[in-house]
């Protein structure tokens, strides 16, 4: 029988993989994929929860996250082509420094 | 029985198509294998009853989201390998290791009580998504129209952002330069 804590675990070993690819990451597009995978992580948390303890909340909590998300990919990418315009790479050691 | 063995297969999938995405070299790799990811997640969601999640999580998430994506990864060269400098491995793994240790500790912790009581009830009568339809029109239904004006000033934001300065087009110079070495030849 799967239990809530089964999914609450699936969805800790998937931020976590997340994080490590948040830590790692030095491209910024690759960085992006790695903050959608701990969305997502999340989301599979509020919908157990949601099933679990009988409540749609959880559910409507996620999809609020995916709208976030839909947004954050819009506004992100734009900014992401203007540094590429800008410095040439994407590179996430290229935004150390404020002045251009 | 089948709950379990869908859950298992699923997990392990997911797991390893985000493992490759964060671990892999090869833009392409990393954006194909994030798609299979995502759909993967909608079968937990179709799994715990989220019949409308999950569909929103196909059509928006491997639809939307990995189209713009596909999109982005024209600043890449999809063949060659993603260079990055990584000084010391030994830090990234410490603290990834740290943080999830305390994911650990804070799951473990008794987080559930009793007294929690379900404000808006899963019936049996309605299907899933008519049951998200009704709470999200009536009691949360000033956060979806702010997530509709957020959504469409994020749209605005993309287009203003990435037709700025269109005429300075990296393609285009690309195209002079061939044109400059034709003529050059002839």
């Amino acid at each position: 029988m799967i239990t809530l804590n089964h999914y609450l675990v699936l969805a800790a070993i998937l931020f976590s993989i997340a994080l490590v690819g948040i830590l790692r990451r030095k491209n910024l597009l690759l960085l992006f994929f790695a903050t959608e995978i701990a969305l997502n992580a999340i989301n599979i948390a509020l919908a157990a929860f949601s099933k679990y303890l009988g409540d749609l909340t959880g559910q409507l909590f996620a999809f609020f996250i995916i709208a976030i998300a839909a947004s954050e990919v819009a506004v992100g990418l734009g900014l992401l082509i203007i540094w590429y315009k800008r410095t040439g790479n994407i590179d996430l050691d290229s935004l150390q420094s404020m002045k251009w | 029985m089948y709950e379990v063995v869908a859950f298992y297969l699923f997990a392990a999938l997911t797991i390893t198509m985000f493992t490759i995405t964060v671990m892999t070299k090869n833009a392409l790799y990393a954006m194909t294998s994030l798609a299979a990811g995502m759909i993967f997640i909608s079968a937990f969601f179709f799994l715990l009853d989220a019949d409308f999640l999950g569909v929103v999580q196909i059509i928006v998430y491997s639809g939307a989201v990995m189209a713009v994506y596909a999109f982005g990864m024209m600043f890449l060269d999809t063949l060659k390998d993603v260079k990055e400098k990584n000084p010391s491995k030994k830090i990234v793994f410490f603290l990834s290791g740290m943080i999830a240790l305390l994911l650990v500790i804070i799951l473990l912790t008794p987080m559930i009580s009793d007294k929690v009581q379900a404000l808006y009830p899963v019936s049996d009568e309605l299907g899933n998504a008519e049951a998200v339809g009704i709470v999200l029109f009536t009691k949360y239904l000033v956060p979806f129209e702010v997530a509709a004006i957020m959504l469409l000033v994020a749209m605005i934001a993309g287009i203003i952002l990435a037709s700025k300065r269109m005429d300075e087009s990296i393609t285009l110079k690309v195209d002079e330069e061939i044109e400059k070495e034709v003529k050059g030849s002839q």
